[in-house]
């Protein structure tokens, strides 16, 4: 009895009045997983990750290197683990700016319309001319590389895309007769944006997100391997795949785990965004 | 009569799964017959279950529903023991389905002809030439102008009374024994309806199909049913003959029904207005358009020199078919059209013609009502939110005074006070526009604009909805202007009516005596288009065809 009792009153999603499927469940277990690791990383790692703790390279799985050894002879485990701080932080960060700018600015623009929307727009589009990797090139050797300028320069490269996404998005709900309804009352941009449009785009735009922290993610690797990312002994999980690239024919730990490293992240977020937690809204009961 | 019906069926159940994972029935225990030959129409409110016993003839339910008990046959098909592939080969030439919307089941890329003819390529039914063959003589049979060639359009080249006829000879084209109209001419005007009714009356009555026809207007349904089955939450009320259900209906809710047809004629509100009081709103030679302007007049001209004068506690009602610009004319008057000539005075003041430039106050004054609830309301938004807004930003409520407000509103729309935690999407249409109403009524306005408020809603939920709005005038002192097609309802509540035809006022009358007194021609067309409880009335109705065809765009 007292054990119904006190399952009845955990804060599992049901009793909150959500629904939470499984394959969301997963997903979120999944980034929180990462996101201890990345915060907890320099108390979890068994050896320095510059350090070369290994006579051979591309060593095999073992007692001492659970995750083998690199193509210099590192601990492979140590540096997974340290990659998921530039990895999770890094492209977390660069996405969510990517993704609140090119919102908030698609939405004005559905809003607003006329001279404002065609100039920015127009002026996003030529922006989404240039190569990304050219632009974080270019970038990155005038400005020189540090955690905050990548951030920056992969959020710039992603908000064209987002902005358009979301302005597509929020002209269709600007038309609906609850908006005219609202401005016919005399209501202001701001308002119309925020409450108005943007829960009714809310959906659509969280999806996008997901599938633009995997591009971030990978392009983010990229510039790791040009050697204008995340500096050395650092890397983030992109650039461990890269400089172990070698060992591919080999078979070797050191490039398949950052590569399902890259793969649990980045899916485990699409799972998650896909099955976000529902209000459950049958009361009648 | 089991062995000689064509479709039966028995103690047809249908259920849902809700997300707390509760269970509801909504079909529950349906049981009737049609015969060879016969059109059976299913009349009832929405949500009365009228469209999934419909769609379960076919096999099929909407996502989340779920046959769960009872028989159906149809001919030699059982469809409910039979797996949907099989179900699938049936669809389209034993059993086939007239949309309610035809402008939304043609694709706009494709032909009309390829898509006419695509059940019997899926079913390969016939060689290609032959099924244009057999098209062209089904447009002809639906009355179609240019039958030969009419199939190279494309779907936005044809009229939505001419859409609404395409779907059927899709419907037709693989000779089915039963063919299923899902409320086909809802959303036609008037003079379209009588037109489209026809062709499918003929064209059923050619071919000896039976036919199950879903609406909830029982004037229509009187006009092409040989029986009616009143449905009412899942369960028949009553069954009989067309003639039966009209003239000697047993069951309550069926007297219901036909009493809410009957519109109850306006008593004007009493006129407690001086000779030199001014009037509530007086618009003078208004016009209004959309698109690029240049020279200071828009691209595309709706309006053209509208005016008329409103007096306070008065209802002026606008009658016109689609695309005659009635509902331009509330926009420009709300200044969500700006008019570029002519101007409309609210309480003697001059009105900005853009909204940006009204004050706060002339802005809640005068409050507009559209005509579709599910679009009007933010899906987002519970209703107490809804409902609050205009309070917090006309009035500067907060907090509990706010809340205790929207629970009046509430009251005075009767709906109850719990409702208010809930999204639009739970509500039903009735409940929505009920909503919609509050939210107006929540800036305490002295002029509503309705804008065909009432034409997506049943006829006794409709009716509800124009008593609501006498008593509300009755207590606020409110004015309505009164915007629909629906002759019935305009006179069940104006005192005056205007009479719209492209753009232009083409008759101002007293509503009273609409009918008598009106001598324009078109609204003369307007008026004998209205369907009327009796059988007889669409095979004895006469309208003069050379005005038919110059008011209407066919």
């Amino acid at each position: 009895m007292t054990e119904k009792t006190l399952l009845a009153r955990l804060p599992t999603p049901a009793n909150l009045g959500y629904s939470f499927n499984w394959v969301g469940r997963i997903g979120l277990t999944i980034i929180l997983l990462w996101a201890v690791i990345a915060v907890c990383a320099p108390w979890l790692t068994p050896y320095p990750v510059g350090e070369i703790v290994d006579w051979d390279y591309f060593g095999p799985m073992s007692d001492k290197f659970w995750l083998g050894t690199d193509y210099l002879g590192r601990d492979m485990l140590s540096r997974v683990l340290m990659g998921a701080r530039y990895t999770v932080g890094i492209s977390l960060a660069a996405v969510t700016l990517a993704c609140t700018g090119g919102v908030i600015l698609g939405m004005i623009a559905a809003v607003m319309g006329g001279w404002f929307d065609t100039i920015l727009s127009r002026l996003l589009d030529a922006f989404n001319g240039i190569p990304s990797l050219l632009f974080g090139l270019v970038v990155v050797a005038a400005v020189g590389s540090s955690i905050p300028v990548l951030v920056l320069t992969l959020a710039v490269i992603y908000l064209p895309g987002s902005y358009r996404f979301a302005r597509a998005l929020a002209v269709n709900v600007n038309t609906m007769d609850f908006v005219t309804v609202a401005r016919a009352r005399g209501e202001n941009t701001p308002y119309l944006i925020t409450q108005e449009i943007f829960p009714n785009i809310l959906g659509p735009v969280l999806a996008d997100l997901g599938l633009r922290f995997v591009f971030i993610v990978l392009v983010l690797s990229g510039l790791s391997f040009l050697g204008l990312g995340v500096q050395p002994p650092n890397a983030d999980w992109g650039a461990l795949v890269r400089e172990n690239i070698d060992g591919l024919s080999l078979g070797v730990p050191a490039v398949v785990f950052p590569s399902i490293a890259i793969a649990s992240l980045t899916i485990s977020v699409n799972m998650f965004i896909d099955n976000l937690p529902i209000k459950i809204r049958d009361r009648s009961e | 009569m089991t062995d000689t019906a064509l479709v039966s069926i028995r103690d047809l159940r249908i259920g849902a799964t809700t997300d707390a994972g509760r269970k509801v029935q909504i079909i529950k225990g349906v049981s009737f017959d049609i015969a060879p030959g016969e059109i059976v129409a299913l009349i009832g409110e929405s949500g009365s279950g009228k469209t999934t016993i419909a769609l379960s003839v076919m096999g099929h339910t909407r996502p989340g529903c779920k046959i769960t008990g009872g028989q159906i046959r149809v001919g030699k098909h059982d469809i409910t023991a039979m797996t949907e592939k099989a179900r699938s080969t049936m669809r389209g030439t034993a059993v086939s389905y007239v949309p309610q919307s035809a402008a939304a089941a043609f694709n706009p890329s494709q032909r009309i002809m390829q898509q006419v003819i695509e059940i019997s390529a899926i079913h390969n039914l016939m060689p290609q030439a032959e099924a244009e063959k057999k098209a062209v003589e089904l447009f002809r049979a639906l009355a179609l102008p240019d039958a030969e060639n009419i199939g190279n359009r494309y779907p936005h080249q044809v009229s939505g009374g001419q859409l609404q006829r395409l779907a059927a000879a899709m419907a037709l084209i693989g000779d089915p024994q039963l063919v299923i109209f899902d409320e086909p001419t809802t959303a036609l005007d008037v003079t379209t309806q009588i037109e489209v009714l026809r062709a499918f009356k003929s064209v059923m009555v050619q071919g000896g199909m039976s036919g199950v026809y879903v609406s909830h207007d029982l004037a229509v349904v009187a006009q092409i049913a040989d029986r009616i089955i009143v449905l009412k939450s899942g369960e028949i009320q009553e069954e009989g003959a067309t003639q039966q259900i009209l003239d000697a209906p047993k069951h309550p809710y069926t007297k219901e029904l036909l009493s809410a047809f009957e519109p109850v004629p306006h008593v004007s509100a009493e006129a407690q207005t001086q000779a030199g009081d001014r009037p509530i709103l007086e618009v003078k030679n208004i016009c209004a358009g959309y698109g690029p302007i240049s020279g200071g007049e828009p691209h595309v001209k709706i309006l053209k020199d509208v005016s008329f004068r409103l007096e306070r506690g008065k209802n002026l009602g606008v009658i016109g078919e689609s695309g005659s610009g009635k509902s331009t004319l509330a926009r420009a008057i709300a200044g969500i059209v700006p008019a570029y000539k002519g101007s409309a005075a609210f309480n003697g003041q001059v009105q900005q013609p853009a909204l940006a430039d009204r004050s706060k106050d002339d802005l809640r004054g005068m409050q507009i009502v559209f005509q579709l609830a599910d679009t009007a309301l933010n899906p987002a938004q519970p209703i107490d939110k809804i409902l609050g807004r205009p309070l917090t930003f006309y009035h500067g409520m907060k907090g509990r005074a706010r809340e205790a407000r929207v629970k009046e509103l509430l009251d005075m729309v009767h709906l109850p006070a719990a409702l208010r935690h809930r999204l639009p999407g739970e509500l039903s249409g009735g409940q929505k526009q009920r909503i919609n109403l509050a939210r107006a009524l929540a800036a305490e306005p002295e002029l509503i604009l309705c804008d065909e408020i009432t034409s997506a809603l049943d006829t006794i939920v409709a009716a509800a909805i124009l008593d609501l709005l006498k008593e509300l005038q009755r207590e606020l002192q409110l004015s309505y202007m009164f915007i629909s097609h629906d002759l019935s309802t305009v006179e069940a509540i104006c005192d005056d009516v205007l009479v719209m035809y492209k753009g232009e006022v083409v008759e101002a009358l007293p509503a009273a005596r609409m009918s008598q007194d009106a001598t324009h021609a078109y609204s003369r067309l307007l008026i004998s288009s209205v369907p009327k409880l009796d059988t007889g009335w669409l095979t004895g109705l006469e309208q003069d065809p050379d005005l038919v065809a110059a008011f209407s765009d066919r």
